[in-house]
Formats: structure tokens, C-alpha cells, sequence
């Protein structure tokens, strides 16, 4: 898939705070154009939370985040936010509507088109299953559906959260080729995982650590 | 397709494939109208005096019930925090579900009124000017709805709480909207100045509440 531009994301310091506990702070890291960020830790370190940080839902408590050109030039006119795909915990699949109908909202309301519909069909199989409810998939073909998202309409930045939980193992591997092409064209992708994923991470990050110790 | 007619579209969709919000409230609207002249006794021109009332009354409560739906359910599902990273501004977004739930639930409702009001002895002459004054008054009700469905987002049974809050809001928009009506003031002038109030309630209203929605998404989100 060829994305539009590629970036560099840079994080500077950012700390996290919920409900007045720090969850992390002074986090630092520089992903280039096609590298990849693992983000590991025990449960309630923040995973989740940098992943909303990043995709411009929760307020950074302290430091920045950047997204530069790869020219390094600063992209003023594009928020970070909209450079991302977040694909969540919940798969933000509306029941009433058909797979069809699901991913043609995404196409369109993010700017993919026709395209990118069609993309977003066959990125993860779902062709076969294209008229039926989302409300009858299973886990596993929900969660299928949220990650043909990624594929709506081509973004450089993807925020896995926990992408391969209720995946079947042949879909895990069909999902590490996707991060990979991903890298290859140029992409990030920025994945909270447990579990093992093939895909080479350029950089890993373990949260939670400095409280444990 | 552009970002906002896909939201608009998938949102009235919606409202109808999920049968509750649209079937319910005109159900709702008819139950409350068909039991009041049963509790009131069979007095033809006690209930033509009080028609305009009741159907404004119950259109009202008819249109809250369905309002928590407007942001609630993208809310659940997480569907509201992609849309927050898509191409529109949050009150853009708050405004066009607000906007949607006024095309599903609004216009449905007002286009029932006249017919409720055959119930309540409405005198047939007053149809027009209690259509208009509806159609004019109803985007403030879908809008302010909007506020209080996102106050309540994420608290369960929020029903009650979302009434609270955006009943006293509606005053204005009852009382001129019963006045716009009233089949006993006189004189050819008596439509037009609630007209023109209600019409001023729904553009400050369109204008001012999107942006208070967006702040308490922004706000859940968190």
C-alpha cells in the first residue's frame, strides 16, 4: 500500500497521569520512518494510555511529541492524531451495520475512497463475510474487522493495542505480514503486545519497570 | 463520499436499523397523547385548550428518550475515539449527530403531531401553524439533547440524570412553542413572534451547543 508520505515520530519526556498517579514520565524515544515500537509491561503500566497519548485522546501530562516530515520538516498543518490509525481494545464495529457497510463509513469518513474499501476487504478476508451483520462475527472476526481499518485509508503512523488477542494463529501471521509491508512502505507502527510477535522491532519499550524495581 | 455526509448518512442509518430510537419514540409520543384524554374525562374544549400542551410535552419527553443514544452507543464501542482522530474537528462531529438525530427523531415526531392532535380535538385550522412552529423549534431540542447526552457519557442508567439536565432548558422552547399555537389568541400576528423565537432558540442553539458537546467529549475520552 503506498502511503502518502512517511514520517518520524519523536517523543520527548512525556509523562502519563491518571487519577493523580503518575503512570510514567520522561519516556523518550525516536522512531524513523519503517521502524517499529514494542511496548511491554505488567498490567495498569501504561500501555494503553501512551497509545491514547500518541493518538491525541489523553493530554500529555509533561513533555512533547512530534511528528517531522522526512525531510525533517515539521508537519504544522496536520495534527499528529490524524497521521494515526488507533486500533483499540474495542473494535468499533456498529452491529446493525454489514462488514460492508462498517468499512465503507471508515473509507470515507477517513478519507480513503473507494479504494480503500476495497483494500480494507481483502486486507484481513473478510470478503466472503462482506453482507453479513457485524453483529453476528465472532471475537476473532471482530477484531479482523477493526484491523482492516488500518487499511480504510492509508495513514503512516498505526497504534496496535494488544492487535492479536482472539486471533487465530494463521491470522497472527497474516497480521505480522500486514505490520511488515506496513514498515516496508515506510510506515510506524507503535504495537502493545504480550504476545510474541515475528515481526523485528526496531526499539522496545518496557513501562512499568522503575515501579516494580 | 466527504468525512461528514459518511457521518451523517451511518448515523441516521443507524437510528432506523436499530429500530429503538425512532420506533420507540413515536410510540412513546402516541401513548402519551392517546392516555391523556382518558385520564381528563371526554371535555372537547377542555382538551382542544390544552392540546397544543400536551403534544409539545410530549414531544419533548419523546425526544429525550431517544437522545442518550446519540453519542452513547460510538461512545461503548470505541467507534468515538477513531472518529476523534478522523478529519473533522469534534464540534463538527457533535454538531452533525446532533443534526442526524433530528432528521431520525425530530422530523418523525413533528410529522405526527397533526395527527395526535385529531386525538386531543386540536381545531384542524391551527395544523399549519403548529407544523411550523415544531419544525422550527425541534433542531433546538435535538442540540440541546446533544449537550446532555454527552455530560452523562459513560455513567449507566444516565437517562434520568441527561432529563434533568436538559429539561430546564427547554422551557423556552415550550413556552413559545405552546404560544405559536394557541388556538385563543387572537389576531393575525399571534404565529409569528414565537415563530421568530423558536427559529432564534435553534440557530443559538445549533451554533452554541456543539461546542459544549465537544468539550465533554473531549472530556470522556480521557
Amino acid at each position: 500500500m503506498q502511503l502518502p508520505f512517511s514520517v518520524s515520530l519523536r517523543a520527548h519526556d512525556i509523562a502519563c497521569q491518571r487519577g493523580g498517579r503518575t503512570l510514567f514520565q520522561g519516556l523518550r524515544f525516536k522512531l524513523a520512518p519503517g521502524e517499529a515500537l514494542l511496548v511491554t509491561g505488567p498490567n495498569g503500566a501504561g500501555k494503553t494510555s501512551l497509545l491514547r497519548q500518541i493518538a491525541g485522546l489523553l493530554p500529555l501530562a509533561d513533555g512533547q511529541l512530534a511528528a517531522t516530515g522526512a525531510d525533517s520538516t515539521p508537519l504544522d498543518d496536520t495534527p499528529l492524531a490524524e497521521l494515526c490509525h488507533y486500533v483499540a481494545h474495542a473494535d468499533a464495529a456498529k452491529s446493525a451495520l454489514s462488514v460492508r457497510e462498517n468499512l465503507a463509513f471508515w473509507a470515507d469518513y477517513l478519507e480513503g475512497g473507494e479504494s480503500g474499501l476495497a483494500q480494507a476487504l481483502n486486507a484481513f478476508g473478510l470478503n466472503p463475510l462482506a453482507d453479513l451483520p457485524a453483529g453476528l462475527l465472532s471475537a476473532g472476526q471482530k477484531r479482523k474487522l477493526a484491523l482492516s481499518r488500518l487499511f480504510a485509508s492509508p495513514r503512516p503512523i498505526w497504534l496496535l493495542d494488544e492487535p492479536s488477542v482472539s486471533l487465530d494463529a494463521a491470522s497472527v501471521t497474516r497480521l505480522d505480514a500486514v505490520i511488515r509491508d506496513h514498515l516496508k512502505a515506510g510506515g510506524i507502527a507503535i504495537v502493545s503486545s504480550h504476545v510474541p510477535l515475528k515481526t523485528k522491532f526496531a526499539h522496545e519499550l518496557a513501562l512499568g519497570l522503575e515501579r516494580a524495581a | 463520499m466527504s468525512p461528514a455526509l459518511a457521518l451523517l448518512i451511518r448515523d441516521v442509518k443507524l437510528a432506523w436499523r436499530e429500530g429503538g430510537a425512532i420506533g420507540v419514540a413515536l410510540g412513546f409520543y402516541l401513548i402519551v397523547v392517546i392516555i391523556t384524554p382518558l385520564g381528563l374525562g371526554p371535555d372537547l374544549n377542555l382538551l382542544a385548550r390544552i392540546a397544543p400542551g400536551i403534544l409539545w410535552i410530549g414531544l419533548l419527553l419523546a425526544a429525550l428518550l431517544s437522545a442518550g443514544r446519540i453519542f452513547d452507543n460510538d461512545y461503548e464501542d470505541g467507534t468515538l475515539d477513531v472518529i476523534a482522530t478522523g478529519p473533522l474537528p469534534l464540534p463538527v462531529v457533535a454538531g452533525l449527530k446532533c443534526l442526524a438525530h433530528w432528521l431520525a427523531t425530530g422530523i418523525p415526531l413533528v410529522l405526527i403531531a397533526p395527527i395526535l392532535g385529531l386525538l386531543l380535538n386540536l381545531p384542524i385550522g391551527t395544523f399549519p401553524s403548529l407544523v411550523l412552529a415544531m419544525l422550527a423549534g425541534t433542531p433546538a431540542v435535538s442540540f440541546l439533547a446533544g449537550i446532555g447526552a454527552s455530560l452523562t457519557l459513560g455513567l449507566r442508567r444516565s437517562g434520568l440524570l441527561l432529563a434533568l439536565l436538559v429539561v430546564p432548558l427547554y422551557v423556552p422552547i415550550l413556552i413559545f412553542g405552546v404560544s405559536a399555537v394557541t388556538p385563543y389568541v387572537a389576531g393575525p400576528n399571534s404565529l409569528w413572534p414565537p415563530f421568530f423565537i423558536l427559529c432564534a432558540l435553534s440557530l443559538a442553539s445549533i451554533v452554541l451547543a456543539p461546542l459544549a458537546a465537544a468539550a465533554a467529549i473531549r472530556n470522556a475520552l480521557r
